[in-house]
C-alpha cells in the first residue's frame, strides 16, 4: 500500500546549515497494516510524514501509494489518498467553523467542490450518526463552532475527518501527545477502533514505547533519518519496554562509534 | 474529556463601552451649539455613501477577516472600476452595463495580486502594492487623463430620476424634491446592496465558499484534506476586489466624476468600517458579518459628516474645526486606536 524506496530528504543542501533530514530511507506497508514508528526527537519524524504527505518534494528516492508514484505529486493531491492527525490538536480542524462545516470538508476530501449548498440536512443526518458513537454529544452540536470543543474533543472529530472517507492511508503524529493522559487513553481506545472496523492502513508515530509495543501489528523505530529497527507482530509481543529501551541505546552507541571511527 | 483547550472567546464588554462613550460624545457634539447647521440633505447624502461604500466594507472583510489575506489591492481597483465605468458611460454604453464590466475590472486586479503572491510567493503586502502602482497608469491609460467628469450623460439613476423627482414633489413638495437625488441613490445601493450580500452570504455557505473560509481560518487543514488553498485565494481576492471595483463604479455615477486618486487610503476606511461593525454587533456568523460591516461604513460616513460639522470655540476667541481634508488622518487615527485596543485585548485574553 505505501512503499517508500531510498528517500533522502537534504534541506538547504549545499550551505552551511544543511540538514539530512532522511537519508536513505525504506519502508513497505503491506494494505491494512497498522505500524507503530518511535522516534526520537529530531530523528526526522515530522520530515518523513511531510514527505508522504507532499508538504515538501524528495531531494531523492520514491513513494508510491497503493503502487502510484506520488513522488513529485502536491500535498492537495496526495491528500485524496492520505488521512492526517496532528499532534496539535490545534492544526486538524477549522476553530472558527462549525463541527457540521469541518464534517462537511472532509467529506469532500479529494472530490472537487461545487457551488451548492454545503451542509445539507441530509449531510447533518450523516454527521450525527457518524458521531453518535464518539458518545461525546457532539451529534448534537453541529452547528457549535469548533473552537468551543476541548483539545480532546477536537483531537476526536479531527480522527474521524481524517477517516470518514477511509483513506488509502492514515498518518497519525503522536495525536495523543499533547492530551492529559485520561484523555489520550480515550482517543488512542477510538483510533484502534476506526482502524480496526475500517481496515485502514495506519502509520502512528509515538514518543511512547509502552504505546507503541501494544498497539497495531508492526513496531519500527527511526534514529538518524533511518529506520533503525522493525519488529514483527510476534516479535512486539515478547517486547518489554527495557529490551526496546536497551536496543535502542545499542542502536545509537553503534552509530556513536561510527562516528567515532571516522572522526580517527 | 473535560479538557477545555480552546475556551470561549471572551466578550469585549468594555470596548463596546468604549465605542458607545465615542458615539455619545458624537451625539453632544451634534446637539451642542457649537456646530455648523447642516441640511438635513447632508446626512442622507452621508447615508448613500455609506452604502456605495457598503461594497467595499464586504471587499475587506472577505481579504482580511474571511481569508486573512491582507490585501491593498482596493485603493486600486475603486479607481479602476471608476475609471472604466465613466469611460464606457462617455462611449454611449450602457451605465448598468458599465457597472458590471467595472466589477469584472476590479476582479481581474485581484486574481492579478492573488496570483502574484501565491504563485510567485510575494508576500501580499508587497503583492498588492505591486498591483496598486501598476494600476495608477491603467487607470491614467483607460480615462486619458487623470479626471473624468460625468456631466450630463446617462446613469444608473437616468431612467427612474425624473418621475422620482415628480413622485417626491407630491409627497413632500419642495423640500422633498430637493433631496430626491439623494434619497433615489439610497434607494438604489441599497437595493444593490442587499442582493449581492444575500449573493455572498449564500456562496459562503457552498461548498467552494466552506473551503474558502476554511483556508483563513487553517489553511494547514485545507490542505490535508485536498482542496487547493492557492485557488481559493485567487478566488476570494477576486470576489473581494470585483465587489471594490463595482463601488467605484457606483461612486463615480453618484458624484458625477471619476478620478485617479478617488482610491487613496480606502483600504483604511474599509478596514474602520469592519472594525466598527465587529466592535458594535460581534457578528458570529457570514451572514451578520456582511450586515455587520455594511453597517460599520454606514456608521463611518455619518460619524465623518458628524466631524465636519464640528465648530468649537477656541480660548482665544477663534473656532476650531475639522476641515475635509483632515478626514484621511482622523480616519488613520481611529483604525490606530481600534488595533491598539484589539491588541490590548488580546494580551489580555
Amino acid at each position: 500500500m505505501l512503499r517508500i524506496e531510498n528517500l533522502h530528504q537534504i534541506f538547504h543542501q549545499g550551505e552551511v546549515n544543511e540538514v539530512r533530514a532522511l537519508r536513505g530511507l525504506n519502508l513497505h506497508m503491506p494494505a491494512g497494516q497498522f505500524v507503530t514508528l518511535i522516534v526520537s526527537n529530531g530523528a526526522g519524524k515530522s520530515t518523513l510524514f511531510n514527505s508522504i504527505a507532499g508538504v515538501h518534494l524528495p531531494t531523492q528516492g520514491r513513494i508510491l501509494i497503493n503502487g502510484a508514484d506520488v513522488s513529485r505529486a502536491s500535498e492537495h493531491r496526495r491528500a485524496a489518498l492520505i488521512g492526517r492527525v496532528f499532534q496539535n490538536p490545534l492544526m486538524g480542524t477549522a476553530a472558527g467553523m462549525s463541527i457540521a462545516q469541518n464534517l462537511t470538508l472532509a467529506l469532500l476530501r479529494g472530490q472537487r467542490h461545487r457551488l451548492r449548498r454545503g451542509v445539507s440536512p441530509a449531510r447533518e443526518r450523516e454527521f450525527a450518526k457518524l458521531l453518535e458513537p464518539l458518545e461525546l454529544g457532539l451529534e448534537k452540536r453541529l452547528d457549535a463552532r469548533v473552537a468551543l470543543l476541548s483539545g480532546g474533543q477536537r483531537q476526536a472529530l479531527t480522527l474521524l475527518m481524517a477517516s470518514m472517507t477511509r483513506p488509502k492511508l492514515l498518518l497519525l503524529d503522536e495525536h495523543t501527545a499533547a492530551l492529559d493522559p485520561a484523555t489520550g487513553e480515550k482517543i488512542m481506545s477510538l483510533t484502534k477502533e476506526i482502524v480496526q472496523s475500517q481496515n485502514l492502513t495506519t502509520l502512528m508515530i509515538t514518543h511512547n514505547m509502552h504505546q507503541a509495543l501494544t498497539t497495531g501489528d508492526r513496531t519500527l523505530m527511526m534514529d538518524n533519518g533511518q529506520i533503525v529497527l522493525d519488529l514483527t507482530a510476534e516479535e512486539q509481543k515478547d517486547m518489554t519496554v527495557q529490551d526496546l529501551v536497551d536496543m535502542f541505546a545499542r542502536v545509537r552507541h553503534k552509530e556513536l562509534a561510527d562516528d567515532e571511527l571516522l572522526l580517527i | 474529556m473535560q479538557q477545555t483547550l480552546a475556551t470561549t472567546p471572551s466578550k469585549p464588554n468594555w470596548i463596546r463601552w468604549a465605542t458607545t462613550a465615542v458615539a455619545v460624545v458624537f451625539v453632544i457634539l451634534l446637539l451642542a451649539p457649537n456646530v455648523r447647521q447642516m441640511s438635513f440633505n447632508v446626512w442622507l447624502g452621508a447615508l448613500a455613501a455609506g452604502l456605495g461604500f457598503g461594497f467595499v466594507a464586504m471587499g475587506v472583510y472577505l481579504s482580511f477577516r474571511v481569508l486573512d489575506f491582507p490585501d491593498l489591492t482596493i485603493d486600486g481597483s475603486f479607481p479602476l472600476g471608476a475609471a472604466i465605468c465613466a469611460t464606457l458611460i462617455i462611449a454611449g454604453v450602457n451605465p448598468y452595463l458599465a457597472l458590471v464590466v467595472s466589477a469584472a475590472g476590479g476582479a481581474l486586479a485581484g486574481t492579478a495580486t492573488a496570483l502574484i503572491a501565491t504563485r510567485l510567493r510575494i508576500h501580499s503586502l508587497l503583492a498588492s502594492i505591486l498591483v496598486t502602482t501598476g494600476l495608477i497608469s491603467v487607470n491614467l491609460r483607460i480615462m486619458g487623463r487623470s479626471n473624468t467628469p460625468l456631466l450630463n450623460t446617462d446613469s444608473i439613476f437616468t431612467p427612474f430620476a425624473a418621475p422620482f423627482r415628480r413622485l417626491m414633489l407630491d409627497l413632500g413638495g419642495d423640500t422633498l424634491a430637493k433631496m430626491s437625488n439623494n434619497i433615489l441613490a439610497i434607494l438604489l445601493f441599497g437595493l444593490l446592496a442587499l442582493v449581492l450580500k444575500v449573493c455572498l452570504d449564500w456562496f459562503m455557505r457552498t461548498e467552494i465558499g466552506l473551503a474558502m473560509r476554511a483556508t483563513g481560518d487553517n489553511a494547514q487543514m485545507v490542505r490535508a484534506l485536498g482542496a487547493n488553498t492557492d485557488n481559493m485565494i485567487v478566488l476570494g481576492l477576486a470576489i473581494s476586489n470585483g465587489l471594490v471595483g463595482l463601488s467605484g463604479a457606483l461612486m463615480a455615477q453618484y458624484q458625477g466624476f471619476a478620478d485617479v486618486n478617488m482610491g487613496i487610503g480606502l483600504i483604511i476606511a474599509g478596514l474602520a468600517a469592519v472594525i466598527l461593525g465587529e466592535t458594535l454587533f460581534h457578528p458570529m456568523h457570514f451572514h451578520a458579518a456582511t450586515r455587520a460591516v455594511i453597517l460599520g461604513m454606514i456608521l463611518y460616513r455619518v460619524a465623518i459628516a458628524a466631524a465636519l460639522t464640528i465648530l468649537a470655540p477656541l480660548p482665544g476667541g477663534g473656532k476650531f474645526s475639522i476641515e475635509a481634508q483632515d478626514v484621511k488622518l482622523a480616519t488613520a487615527l481611529l483604525v490606530l486606536v481600534a488595533l491598539w485596543f484589539t491588541h490590548i485585548q488580546k494580551r489580555r485574553a
